[in-house]
């Protein structure tokens, strides 16, 4: 696969026997041995996986703290240091041009890590709408490695390198710590999954080293390597939304049930007023999940029909491991939206009913 | 090793030919590109085949992968068990997971199709 980028985790991963894919311009593994072994393993003891393809852009200046008020969708001022919360970056029309997590460094400091495909998209308009804020604007994606540790038995595992505390570090809580005496790592408690675990931002010269301590204290907790297939199976199952599949440019966050990082009352920001006029009028069309009535798997692209006439597209479809069915998203119009509705998949110019069900797919316990 | 008794397909298919009827599954490269075999789709019986043509379609949690005819008949079974139990396709895909059996039209289906050692240079060859 010339031409396509590599992460510092690369060669650990060949060594592991991981099977690669082109993913945007990364050369990503995707499995190693099994995608529904890792799956499985992620929820119920500890999953081990390679994200550095994300990138990391940093917001530094007196004027940062306005700048990503204006910028993102999410309430900035709800941040304290050591924090860090979702949001999206919204065009002026609601379009959204990325979903990220902001971690505050300090009030006039924040670093923001974003989907691999859009980081430059990203980066770009950072700069351009950041421009007459007082504030400087990096894109320090080459600098890290990220390694997401997941799954109930991540603290366990992490717990054996440090004298860290990992029960004080709640969800989106985040804190700068030393693993094995030397290896300075950005622990965050944040995740793509549903379970317990923690995102690793990490220098790329010690990227290995750190994945090579996890995989040895992980021996002990039945941790394993696991690809972009569980990644994807695991994120459907929660309904997080997939950059470029579930949400883009053309979808709102009001329908794309992201209204809740969508804070209208925290003062102006880009896309604020379509998005307050979209709220006020109300929805055409909704992401919805549903479940098949009958045989197929719904895949992305996939027609969705009712009475035979087209009403939507699936945006995410997979085999689910955890519920043993398949499961799908998609937009649909308001009239279908509804927990009950029936609609028709087409898979291979059939049409399969299915049937709009309540999300997420996947519920602990 | 694949099995020496067996014909194969540049589709990573396999027949195994008893007179004018063969069986016909998906190789153990097949399954292993294929990964974790989630659903299997597989033809009504009596539905005619040409060579080429998609008759049904195997899929893992990652991938949709369609089956081609490997040769011209007509399908007198298929494999349900295979819809409940579509692992077996990774467990076991020369032997408890065939997909179909074929009444073979032409007297000499073998033609085009490839022996055991020019599938496994195909497999070397192609990845």
């Amino acid at each position: 696969m010339s031409g396509l980028k590599r992460t510092p985790l690369y060669d650990v991963q060949k060594e592991r026997n991981a099977r690669f894919v082109g993913f945007g311009e990364w050369e990503l593994p995707v499995q190693y041995q099994s995608v529904l072994a890792e799956h499985n393993a992620v929820r119920e003891n500890a999953g081990l996986f390679d994200v550095s393809h994300m990138g990391e852009i940093v917001i530094e200046g007196p004027g940062a703290f306005d700048a990503c008020q204006y910028i993102l969708t999410n309430d900035v001022s709800k941040l304290v240091d050591g924090k860090a919360q979702y949001t999206l970056m919204c065009q002026a029309d609601g379009g959204i041009i990325d979903d990220l997590i902001i971690y505050r460094q300090a009030d006039d400091s924040y670093f923001l890590c974003v989907n691999a495909s859009r980081s430059d998209i990203d980066f770009a308009h950072l700069v351009e709408q950041a421009g007459r804020f007082d504030c400087t604007v990096n894109n320090v994606s080459a600098d890290y490695a990220q390694l997401a540790l997941q799954g109930p038995k991540s603290f366990d595992i992490l717990g054996q390198l440090t004298d860290f505390d990992f029960s004080a570090l709640k969800p989106f809580s985040w804190a700068d710590i030393v693993l094995c005496g030397d290896l300075s790592v950005r622990v965050a408690a944040t995740g793509y999954t549903g379970e317990q675990g923690v995102e690793l931002y990490v220098s790329a010269n010690i990227a290995e080293s750190v994945w090579r301590a996890l995989e040895e204290c992980g021996q002990a907790h039945e941790l394993s390597l696991c690809g972009l297939g569980a990644r994807d199976t695991l994120r459907l199952e929660m309904c997080y939304a997939l950059y470029g599949n579930d949400i883009d440019d053309k979808h709102n966050p009001l329908e794309a049930n992201l209204g809740w990082v969508v804070k209208l009352k925290k003062g102006d920001f880009l896309g604020r007023q379509v998005l307050a006029d979209v709220k006020e009028t109300g929805l055409e069309r909704k992401l919805v999940g549903f479940k098949m009535l009958d045989r197929g798997i719904p895949r992305h692209g996939y027609e969705i029909q009712a009475g035979g006439d087209a009403i939507g597209v699936v945006t995410s479809g997979s085999h689910s491991p955890s519920l043993g069915e398949p499961i799908g998203l998609g937009y649909v119009p308001m009239e279908f939206a509804q927990t009950g509705s029936i609609i028709d998949v087409m898979i291979r110019n059939k049409a399969v009913g299915a049937k709009v069900v309540d999300t997420p797919f996947y519920k602990k316990g | 090793m694949v099995p020496e008794s067996l014909f194969y397909t540049k589709e990573h298919e396999w027949l195994k030919i008893d007179g004018d009827v063969a069986l016909v599954g998906i190789t153990d490269h097949a399954q292993e590109q294929l990964g974790d075999v989630v659903f299997v789709e597989l033809p009504a019986p009596g539905t005619q085949l040409s060579t080429g043509d998609t008759f049904g379609s195997v899929e893992s949690v990652k991938a949709v992968s369609d089956l081609f005819a490997p040769a011209d008949g007509e399908v007198l079974e298929v494999n349900s068990t295979l819809e409940d139990q579509p692992e077996l396709l990774n467990a076991s895909p020369y032997d408890q997971a065939w997909l179909i059996k074929v009444k073979l039209s032409n007297t000499d289906a073998t033609e085009g199709l490839l022996s055991a050692q020019a599938y496994e240079e195909f497999c070397a060859t192609n990845g």
